[in-house]
């Protein structure tokens, strides 16, 4: 492990240097594991943050109290650890600048990780595909990559618009709800156009996002949706 | 062997037998939700399960003939290929030998298919013998449309990816014909025992 950055008060970037990694597509992810002392393990999934053409792999962990592998991953890994992972993993959920667009990207708390690696690629690529990100979270001090979000926000083809459901910064001028159909269908290009979406999140919020979607009128074989629940992670 | 995670202990053992725990799973109360699309929601009133492909004749069932056929409640481990395991589950449903009593398949392989275009590959021999079903209920309930209501297959001596949501049909093939998951990198059989999440496992 290279670093670990702090991207709020329950997440941390993870940023590695592995040994013949093969490369990855923007929205995979990797399986870590961990071994303790008496031969133990415990094995979990963290998507990928870093774009393909970063040549250090970045994971962003939140860490869930009652867990088991990301406290250790965020309050005790440091620089100098070795961790063991397997991947690049996963296959629909993945978008290269060569796909094309538009792309709707639509992201829950830390859902916003793997769409993070397809926005950073895409930046990387100087893709001119019209990107639209919405991100959800309670407070502002919980959005994950806010400085940098707003930075790519700049780029000509991106777009990007957050949701505030619980506390609001003082004139705070964007969304402050959960998502719903008019906010979705203020975001993400309309059904005419197409759009590639992906969709990533608590369950609860992926359920309620794609459904949203479906009666917006977007095929469902276009909304690509990566779920986590309340799993002890 | 495995490098030791410095200061990494792991949770206190919980009291189960770990001859119950496939390699590399852990044990959860919840029931997490992975799907890789919107939710499906056919109505029953839509609904059919069919049995076609390399078969004799094919078959298919409305909901109510579905619900009248001989159905079976019984108890089993899940292991899902994200590391869940959750023991002790009760479905209720019909078992797969039922539903090809009397049907002549000229193939050795299936791909189920389900309501919005998720499709898996498991061998007959995995679904025959009493190890496969085509469940509606779980835990007495209903099943929710979040966790395949209102019908999924269930074939749990595989990774859970096998038993497909929102099930509407299996269809016979002579070749083994991957499917949605086989064909982006998970394994093509799944046993969690051998551990084969992925292509080289």
């Amino acid at each position: 492990m290279r670093e670990i950055v702090a991207e709020t008060s329950h997440a941390s970037t993870i940023v590695l240097d592995v040994v013949d990694w093969p490369g990855q597509t923007a929205g995979q992810h990797v399986d870590v594991r961990l071994t303790a002392p008496d031969g133990y393990q415990a094995q979990r999934s963290y998507s990928i943050a870093s774009a393909p053409e970063d040549p250090h792999v970045a994971l962003t962990v939140e860490r869930i109290d009652d867990g088991e592998v990301s406290p250790y991953l965020v309050d005790e890994l440091r620089p100098g650890d070795t961790l063991e992972l397997r991947g690049p993993i996963g296959g629909p959920f993945t978008w290269r600048a060569s796909d094309g667009g538009p792309l709707a990207l639509i992201g829950g708390g830390s859902g916003l990780v793997p769409l993070m690696a397809m926005l950073r690629h895409h930046a990387a690529q100087r893709s001119g595909v019209e990107l639209a990100l919405l991100v959800s979270a309670r407070r502002w001090e919980d959005v994950l990559y806010r400085e940098e979000l707003t930075r790519l926000a700049q780029r000509d083809a991106v777009e990007v618009r957050f949701t505030l459901t619980r506390e609001r910064p003082p004139g705070w001028d964007g969304f402050s709800r959960r998502i719903d159909a008019e906010m979705l269908a203020a975001v993400a290009p309309g059904p005419a156009a197409n759009p590639a979406i992906f969709v990533c999140g608590p369950t609860p919020f992926v359920e309620r996002a794609a459904d949203l979607l479906v009666e917006l009128g977007h095929r469902p074989e276009a909304i690509r949706a990566e779920r986590f629940g309340p799993t002890g992670g | 062997m495995a490098p030791i995670s410095r200061g990494f202990r792991g949770r206190p053992r919980r009291d189960i037998d770990p001859a119950r725990i496939p390699p590399g799973q852990y044990v959860v109360d919840d029931f997490p939700v992975l799907s890789a699309g919107p939710t499906p929601r056919t109505p029953t009133a839509d609904w059919s399960f069919t049995i076609d492909g390399a078969v004799d004749a094919a078959r298919s069932w409305r909901w109510p003939q579905f619900t009248a056929l001989a159905s079976e409640t019984f108890t089993v481990d899940i292991h899902c290929v994200t590391k869940w395991s959750k023991l002790g589950t009760s479905w209720t449903g019909v078992s797969i030998d039922t539903l090809l009593e009397g049907v002549g398949t000229q193939g050795a392989f299936a791909t189920a298919w389900s309501d919005g275009g998720y499709t898996t590959n498991v061998a007959l021999a995995d679904l025959t013998g009493g190890r496969a079903w085509v469940v509606h209920s779980f835990d007495g309930l209903p099943l929710e449309p979040e966790h395949g209501g209102p019908a999924r297959l269930l074939v749990p001596h595989l990774y859970f990816w096998k038993s497909a949501k929102w099930v509407r049909g299996l269809t016979v093939t002579a070749a083994d014909e991957p499917g949605f998951w086989e064909a982006a990198g998970y394994h093509n059989r799944g046993d969690p025992w051998l551990e084969q999440r992925y292509w080289n496992d």
